[in-house]
Parts: C-alpha cells; sequence; structure tokens
C-alpha cells in the first residue's frame, strides 16, 4: 500500500506530517511510501533525506494524492492559492489522516463525504490512557507550552533566574499559569528550568499534585467547587468561583511578570480570564501568552497570530506556536501518526475496525457516510484517569538507586510476612501462656512487657530500614559486626553474677560472659580486619 | 528488675542502642563501613561499663577473669581466621550466641527463680530459641569446616518429627509455666538441642549462605528474648536489629536462588535434585572444547574488557591473590577487568567480595551481577573461576533444570567464556551444565590456584 505526505499549503505552516525517521520504519514496515517535494523544508527535512529514508519524492501534489492510498496531513484541507481545494483531490475509497475539527468544519466533512472518503482526524482521537500515544493534540499543546515560555522570554526585558552580580541584584521573574493541561504543564516546566518562580491555578483538583509534583505553587480560591469536566477538560463554573478567582488573579497581575493562559473548554469559546484592569495592573514590560487565542483568547486584549502591546505589557496571541519548531512537532505528530497506523492494523492487515476505541473515536468518514459524533463512551472519565498526561520533556525520571537492584527497596512481602508471623508468634506465645493459665494475678510484669514489646516492635523495623541500606558488598562484615553486638548478652551474664557470690547460678553467669566477651571480641576484630582490606 | 536501671544507666543504654543501629548504617557503603565498626565497639563498651555502675553490682573476680578471657580467645579467633574460612567463624560465633543466652536464662533460673508467670515464659523463650541456635550452629559449623557430610540428612517423617519436638517444647513449657522447675525447662532445652541439630542436617551444602544468615537471624531473636527476660531495652533493641538483619540476608539468598524460606528450611535440597514433572533435565548435548594457558592469553591480550566470575571454587583452592596477580597485569595492559558477583557465590554472603578485598582487588571493579548482567554481551573474554550453578543458562531456559529460575550470570552472551574447573563434575547442587558445551566456552582444567598461576607465568613472557 501506498503512503503519501504532501506538503500543507498554509504559508505559515512549516510542519509536515511525518519526518524521514518516522518514513523510514514505515518503509522497514513495508509501506511504500511518497512524498511532495519540498514537502519537508519547513521543518528542516531536506527532500533527500526522505530519499535517504526510502520514500520516493514526486514534483507536485497532485501526483501525491493521485498516487496514495493512504494520504497523511497536519492542517485540515483548505483551498490553495490557485483556487482550487485539496478536498476535491480526494478519491474515492482514499484515505486521509490530519486534523479535521468535524465541530468547526461541517462543510470540509461534507465535502470530503461527497468524495467517498474514509477521514480520520487526529483531534478527535479519544483521551484514554492507552491513546496516549496517538494524540496528537497533547503533543502538540506540549510543544505550544514550552514554545510560550520561549516568546516570552523573548519579549521580557530581564532574567527568568534570579541573579547577584557584582553590578547589583535581579530578582527571579514570576511566572503564573492558568490551566495546567499538558500545555500549562510544559509551560511550567519550561519556565521553571529557567529558574523562574512559578505558580499555577487550575479549576481541577486533580491538577495541584500535578503543579507541585513539578515545584510550582498551586494557587486555590477559597471556594470548594469540581472543575473536572470530561476528557481531561475544565467545565464551566459557577458565578461565585469565578468571583473569587477574578479577585485572586487580580492580586496576582500586580506580582506576576509572565502570563500563560491555557483554558479551553470543548466546543465552546474559551473563557475570559485576563481581563483588561488585569493587564493594566500589571507591571511595564510584562508578558502575557494566550494559548487560547485561536478558540478567542483567554485575555481580553489577545488579538489571535499577533503580539500586541497595551500600556507597555505584550499581550501575544500567535496560534502557530507549534509550527514556530515545526522539526520537533513534526518529528512527534509523525510518531503519532505511526501509532494511529499501527491501531489500523499496519500495512499487512489493514483494517478500518470499528471496534478499536481509538480508530472509532478518530473516524469521521467511513466511505463517505458520516461516523462522527462517535457514540458516547460508556463511563466519564474518572479524576484519576482523566487530567491529560504530563508531557514527557518534562518528566521526572525517578532518583536511581546506589545501582544495587534492592538499595532501598520498599516493599519486600515475603519476609514482611515472615516478621510479622515471628511478632505474633511471641506476642501469642506470651499473652496466650500469660493469660491462659493464670486469670488470678495480672502482675506489673506484664505492663512491663507490653512496653518492652513495643520496644522490639520498633527495632524491628528500624533494623529492617538500615539493613536494606547495606551493600550487598559487605554482607560478610555484616554478618560478622551483627555477631559481635549480638554479644550485648554479655549484659545479661553481668547481671546474673550481680551478687557478688559464687553461687552454682553465678558460676553459669560467668559462662555466660566469657562465651559473650568471645563474640564481642571476635566479631569486632574480625570485622576490623576484613573492612580494613577494602580498598579503591 | 527494671528499678535497677537508674536514669543514668538508661541514658547509657540508649546511646549504646543508638550507636549499634549507627554502627549497622556505617555499612551502606565501604567508606563508611570502619566508623560503623568503630560506632559499633564505642556502643558496646559504654553498654558494658554502665552494667558495672548499677548500684549494688559487685563484680566477683571471676567475671574480669572470663572478660580478659573471652577477649582474647575472641582475638585470637579473629587474628587467627582466614578469609576463606570467614562462614565457619561466623557459625561458630552464633553457636555461642545462643549459648550465652542459655546459660543466662539458667542462671536466673538457678538463682531462685521466677514466682512471675510473664517471667517464667521469657525465661523459657530465651533458652528454648537459644538452644536451636546453639546447636544449628555448631551442625553449620560442621558442615561448613567439612567435618561434616554437606549432604542433607533426609530422616523417614523428618517433618512429622519436627512436629513432635515443637509439641514437646510446648509441653514442657506449660509444665515449667506451671511449677517453674528447673528440671522441665532442662527438658525443654534438650529437646531444642535436638530440634536445632535436626532441622540445620536436613539442610544441604549449596543452601550453606541461607542457613548461616538464618542462624544469624535466631542468633538476634535468642538476644531479644533475653532483652524481655531481663527487661532490658538494649538488648531487645540489638536482638531486633540483628534478627532483622539475618532476616532480610536469608530473603535476599533465597531470592537469589529463586526458592522460598520454606523450600530451603524444609526442602532438603541437594540430595536429589527433584524431578521436574516436565521430564528429565534436557541433557546437554556436544563437544567440550579446551583451550590451554597459551591460548587463552593470546584472547586475552587482544581482548578490551575482561570480566571474571570467582566462584566456591576459588575459594577452596586459595586463588584469590593469584587472580588479583592476572588482573592487575592485564590493568596494566589497558586491558579492562571487572569482577562479577553472584548474591550466593561462595559459602556466606558477600564471602567473594571479602576474598577479593583480602587480595587487594579494589573494590570498585567488583560488581554485583545485576550491574555487570547488561555488559556481558561486550564482553570479550568472562573468566570463570570455580564456580558452575550461578552461570548456568539452564536457569534461564530449560523448564526442566532443578534450578530453573534462578537469576544467574549470562555469562554465555560475552564473546569467548573460559570456565576453569578442577574436573568435569557437576556443581553443588548436582546439576550438569550447558554452559559447557556452548559454542563460545572453552574449558580450563586444572586446579584453579595453579591454573591461574600458570596463566600470569605465562602472560609475564608476553
Amino acid at each position: 500500500m501506498k503512503l503519501g505526505i504532501v506538503k500543507e499549503i498554509r504559508p505559515d505552516e512549516r510542519r509536515v506530517a511525518a519526518a524521514p525517521s518516522t518514513v523510514g520504519k514505515w518503509v522497514k514496515a513495508g509501506w511504500e511510501v511518497v512524498v511532495e517535494a519540498g514537502a519537508g523544508a519547513g521543518a528542516s527535512f531536506p527532500d533527500h533525506l526522505y530519499t535517504a529514508a526510502g520514500a520516493t519524492v514526486l514534483d507536485t501534489a497532485a501526483a501525491v494524492w493521485s498516487q496514495a492510498d493512504v494520504v497523511c496531513k497536519v492542517r485540515p484541507p483548505g483551498e490553495r492559492p490557485d483556487g482550487t481545494h485539496e478536498a476535491d483531490s480526494v478519491r474515492e475509497g482514499q484515505v486521509l489522516i490530519s486534523f479535521i475539527y468535524p465541530a468547526q468544519n461541517k462543510a470540509l466533512v461534507d465535502r470530503l463525504a461527497a468524495r467517498k472518503a474514509t477521514v480520520l482526524a487526529m483531534d478527535c482521537i479519544p483521551r484514554i490512557s492507552r491513546a496516549q500515544k496517538v494524540d496528537a493534540l497533547s503533543s502538540m499543546a506540549n510543544i505550544s507550552g514550552y514554545r510560550a515560555i520561549v516568546e516570552a522570554a523573548q519579549k521580557f526585558g530581564s532574567f527568568f533566574t534570579g541573579q547577584i552580580t557584582a553590578a547589583g541584584k535581579v530578582a527571579p521573574a514570576k511566572v503564573l499559569v492558568i490551566g495546567t493541561g499538558v500545555a500549562g504543564l510544559a509551560a511550567l516546566g519550561a519556565a521553571k528550568g529557567l529558574g523562574a518562580i512559578v505558580r499555577a491555578f487550575d479549576v481541577r483538583a486533580a491538577a495541584a499534585d500535578q503543579v507541585k509534583s513539578m515545584g510550582a505553587e498551586f494557587l486555590t480560591v477559597e471556594i470548594a467547587e469540581s472543575g473536572e469536566g470530561q476528557g481531561g477538560y475544565a467545565k464551566e463554573m459557577s458565578k461565585e468561583f469565578i468571583d473569587a478567582e477574578m479577585a485572586l488573579f487580580r492580586k496576582q497581575a500586580a506580582e506576576v511578570n509572565i502570563v500563560v493562559t491555557t483554558a479551553l473548554i470543548p466546543g465552546k469559546p474559551a473563557p475570559k480570564l485576563w481581563l483588561k484592569d488585569m493587564v493594566e495592573a500589571m507591571k511595564p514590560g510584562s508578558v502575557v501568552v494566550d494559548l487560547a487565542a485561536e478558540a478567542g483568547g483567554n485575555c481580553d486584549l489577545t488579538k489571535p497570530g499577533e503580539a500586541v502591546e497595551h500600556n507597555g505589557v505584550t499581550v501575544i496571541g500567535y496560534t502557530d506556536l507549534p509550527s514556530r519548531m515545526a522539526n520537533v512537532s513534526s518529528e512527534l505528530y509523525g510518531t503519532n501518526l505511526w501509532h494511529l497506523l499501527d491501531e489500523l492494523g499496519g500495512v499487512a492487515k489493514w483494517k478500518v475496525d470499528h471496534g478499536n476505541d481509538i480508530v472509532r473515536g478518530a473516524l469521521v468518514l467511513d466511505a463517505g457516510a458520516l461516523t462522527w459524533p462517535p457514540p458516547k463512551p460508556a463511563a466519564p472519565p474518572t479524576p484519576a484517569v482523566a487530567p491529560p498526561p504530563p508531557p514527557p520533556v518534562v518528566k521526572h525520571e525517578p532518583v536511581k538507586g546506589h545501582g544495587h537492584g534492592h538499595g532501598a527497596a520498599p516493599a519486600k512481602p515475603m519476609p514482611a510476612a515472615f516478621l510479622i508471623g515471628l511478632l505474633a508468634v511471641f506476642a501469642g506465645a506470651f499473652l496466650g501462656m500469660r493469660f491462659g493459665m493464670s486469670q488470678t494475678d495480672v502482675s506489673p510484669s506484664t505492663f512491663a512487657l507490653v512496653q518492652h514489646l513495643t520496644v522490639f516492635v520498633l527495632a524491628v523495623f528500624v533494623g529492617w530500614q538500615v539493613v536494606w541500606n547495606v551493600t550487598p558488598a559487605l554482607h560478610t562484615p555484616l554478618m560478622s559486626v551483627t555477631n559481635a553486638v549480638s554479644g550485648i548478652i554479655v549484659i545479661g551474664g553481668l547481671l546474673a553474677t550481680g551478687s557478688g557470690e559464687l553461687t552454682t547460678s553465678s558460676a553459669v553467669a560467668i559462662a555466660a560472659v566469657l562465651f559473650a566477651t568471645i563474640n564481642i571480641a571476635g566479631g569486632f576484630w574480625v570485622t576490623r580486619r576484613m573492612l580494613a582490606m577494602f580498598r579503591k | 528488675m527494671e528499678a535497677i536501671y537508674t536514669p543514668p544507666i538508661a541514658l547509657a543504654f540508649l546511646v549504646a542502642a543508638a550507636l549499634f543501629i549507627l554502627a549497622l548504617r556505617g555499612l551502606s557503603n565501604q567508606e563508611s563501613a570502619k566508623r560503623g565498626n568503630l560506632f559499633g565497639i564505642v556502643g558496646m563498651a559504654i553498654a558494658v561499663v554502665a552494667t558495672l555502675f548499677i548500684p549494688d553490682f559487685k563484680i566477683h573476680p571471676l567475671v574480669v577473669v572470663a572478660i580478659a578471657g573471652g577477649a582474647a580467645l575472641g582475638a585470637f579467633l579473629a587474628i587467627r581466621v582466614g578469609m576463606t574460612q570467614m562462614p565457619e567463624l561466623v557459625a561458630l560465633l552464633h553457636s555461642f550466641v545462643g549459648l550465652a543466652a542459655v546459660l543466662v536464662g539458667f542462671a536466673l533460673q538457678l538463682a531462685g527463680g521466677h514466682a512471675d508467670l510473664t517471667h517464667k515464659i521469657e525465661v523459657y523463650l530465651d533458652v528454648i530459641i537459644g538452644a536451636i541456635t546453639v546447636t544449628g550452629s555448631i551442625v553449620a559449623f560442621l558442615k561448613l569446616r567439612g567435618s561434616l557430610s554437606g549432604k542433607p540428612l533426609l530422616l523417614p517423617a523428618r517433618h512429622m518429627l519436627n512436629l513432635g519436638m515443637l509439641i514437646a517444647i510446648v509441653v514442657f513449657g506449660v509444665l515449667y509455666g506451671k511449677d517453674g522447675h528447673t528440671w522441665a525447662l532442662a527438658a525443654g532445652a534438650a529437646v531444642a538441642c535436638v530440634l536445632g541439630v535436626h532441622l540445620v542436617a536436613a539442610i544441604g551444602g549449596a543452601d550453606m549462605p541461607v542457613v548461616v544468615s538464618m542462624l544469624n537471624s535466631y542468633s538476634g531473636w535468642t538476644a531479644a528474648a533475653a532483652g524481655f527476660m531481663l527487661g532490658n531495652d538494649v538488648l531487645i533493641v540489638t536482638g531486633a536489629l540483628v534478627g532483622s538483619s539475618g532476616a532480610i540476608l536469608s530473603y535476599i539468598m533465597c531470592r537469589a536462588m529463586n526458592r522460598s524460606i520454606w523450600n530451603v528450611i524444609f526442602g532438603g535440597f541437594g540430595a536429589a535434585p527433584p524431578k521436574a514433572a516436565a521430564g528429565a533435565p534436557a541433557q546437554a548435548a556436544g563437544e567440550v572444547l579446551d583451550i590451554d594457558q597459551a591460548g587463552l592469553v593470546d584472547k586475552l591480550l587482544e581482548a578490551k574488557q575482561v570480566v571474571i566470575v570467582p566462584g566456591y571454587g576459588m575459594a577452596v583452592a586459595r586463588a584469590q591473590h593469584a587472580v588479583r596477580e592476572l588482573t592487575e597485569i592485564l590493568r596494566g595492559k589497558d586491558i579492562g577487568v571487572r569482577f562479577a558477583i553472584h548474591p550466593v557465590a561462595g559459602r556466606l554472603p558477600g564471602h567473594m567480595n571479602v576474598l577479593l578485598a583480602e587480595a587487594s582487588v579494589p573494590y570498585d571493579i567488583v560488581l554485583e551481577m545485576d550491574e555487570i548482567n547488561g555488559d556481558l554481551p561486550s564482553t570479550d573474554v568472562v573468566i570463570v573461576i570455580g564456580a558452575n550453578d550461578i552461570v548456568n543458562p539452564g536457569a534461564e531456559d530449560d523448564p526442566a533444570s532443578p534450578i530453573y529460575g534462578m537469576p544467574v550470570l549470562q555469562v554465555w552472551k560475552s564473546k569467548l567464556v573460559v570456565v576453569n574447573k578442577r574436573s568435569r563434575a557437576a556443581g553443588y547442587a548436582g546439576v550438569d551444565n550447558p554452559l559447557f558445551y556452548k559454542p563460545v566456552t572453552r574449558m580450563l582444567f586444572g586446579d584453579a590456584k595453579g591454573a591461574i598461576e600458570k596463566l600470569v607465568t605465562e602472560l609475564r613472557t608476553r
């Protein structure tokens, strides 16, 4: 089967549907790939890289459209400068995969339906855990969030990180991120990485932990109201909540230098969160980046596609942020496509399977028949699954242990059970016999026993924690040193000789002292001997 | 009894307990370990001195003799012991802890005993656990020394026997709890002694690392029981520390052999390899190819990365110094040499590390299995010295093998494996090793020490 990649027609679109690395994987998997000449130029992928990856470069878009069984694009099909429309290049039975936005682009969907095409929309991938690898909205949002900070830094006249220099002290920049979905978290991570003080606000409670995990401060309002909506988005909030939110933002406006807003509500215009008076309350030189510009903007003053200045504050409303990083955007978008084609069965088992929830969600037209919107999933996603995945670039690698597989491993079920069993035997033997045999006298020693049991159990836990940290190379010294310290039983022997007279009892105790001392001296000495041998 | 611990003395005990924790903490790496040992010594000194200051405590001259004698004997043992004999010494010291605990229990009993039931129970438990530790450790010591056969003793109906002894111990315990007679205590202790012997006698030689760690754990629980008996928290804390330490070591050893602790204690593994239902282990087929020192030197000089896998055979032959010399020469020629240590190599946890340290092999080139397994495919030459089961590919790919599932060092993934072995006999677990028949494997027959020394001589001539 033939896979076609065409050049994007919008003049400000630098992305391409797949990078040469992705094309190489397709070719390896058995696809024949045709690429329009110059398709990757804007993303720094010259044609020869595609040729090297095993693709055939064709001169015209028409050639790609007429040869390919599956055509991959980034932007929805649109009108070319010469007046023709990309949708009219689609052949009957051809498969088109790109962003479509069927809700906003009814006319386009009708036009494609007339061509009897099969269309999968990358913006309609269901937001379920399994689909994350296909989720182009997330991978693009991640890039937008990062780029938002880069754009802000360009307009912002100072350092992000605080500095103390010979020429004086510079305070760190304060960044506020409103809406901490994928884009918001990426912005937050990028700002944190540059050294700024980062604060974030989100109506979804689940966001608080994600924000804190990245080292940012999570702002809250006094009103309790859950903002969890469907598919990881927020829902519209009540009037009281919005008033409290506005009061919070007004207070922040005077303090922060950079605001990034990312609030979107599916199918509705973006909520207005950063009002004109807040922009005016900001210090001159401050920057607002509105990532919701395409949906009308979160800021009153946003002009989509432009950066405007108001009272010395720059309001950035660029709508092409992923395209500004076309190289990596294309790379990630292509990988999303690769996974979608994989879900479609790849070249060998190609099937538009309505039973596959990822395919079904993305399927807008099946051979011309409208299949959008897909049937609603049975249950709304729970908060635990709903929040979008944190962007990969800022994922925290867990700090690796000291090299050993069992460095400080937490759960050790088998021996833990073993230990608890042992404790139970101890306790059971004591208590069972104690109460089983004499109901009449409960001596003070029983109370002392419980006290000692407390000490014992706690000490077992301490020992457990400490010993897991011992490096395996020192297990032999560990044994000899524990030999030595268990010689502490010498105290018992000493106490039993306490009267100072020689009786049978104290003679036995003196023997105990002898053996215990052998242990102490032998154990410590041999440990010392061994440890002295370990050399780097 | 608690009343005698005045606040200053109780505080001194607290400090001692804290120092013991720090002593174990110190062992988390080689640098801090020496300081940790010092902490232990200081803690012990504080605890002993504090005991002597207990009001009305009178020191009998014989106590001083016992302490001096014990210290001298202990030091003598510690100085004299060879690193290859560490397992024996450790087992012997375990038995001393148990013995001391038993003696203390009897001393208290003979001093008049206790009317109080709780105290009687504490004394009884202390003596029983102590007695099991004493005889169990002595049997382990004898097995490790080779005075007793490493073969497990498998009496008919041995589980019933264990159960019977356990019941007898409980019965004597009830009798003792009722009347406090010395004979009941002694009878219980006697049965516990037999139980200790029987438990350890049933365990095979290959499982000795587990047994020694398990006895380590017992000796700790003994000390803790003595602490309960005397109402002394420092004993309880120390005992608990040692007890959990031994339990963890047993667990690590068991996991390294892919077996449960119960399987080790009751399995009698090592005598007759269990025949898996799937059928007999796949017969290793193919030819065994050998190599001589000259050929191996050629290969070594071409190599960039060499990994040495030592096993118990190296310890037995005392070949560690020759191995160190080999390491030095190769490193002098800019050939990377590292050591790969399997968790159950040797007869004691960490045994190989101590032997290599004794021979002055720098510890930063001595790696654990998990650290080095990933590097083996890019290794040019692997030299296996006196190890067998821990490099057996059957553990990974032959479900019928008795050691199937045990994590092993994947030496066969390297470019060349040279196995030094005295003869063609099977390993301790009695399992034939398909490694010897792999195309990348060459055998270097001969006693480890002699073979490696010859290799060093050959290498010096180049």
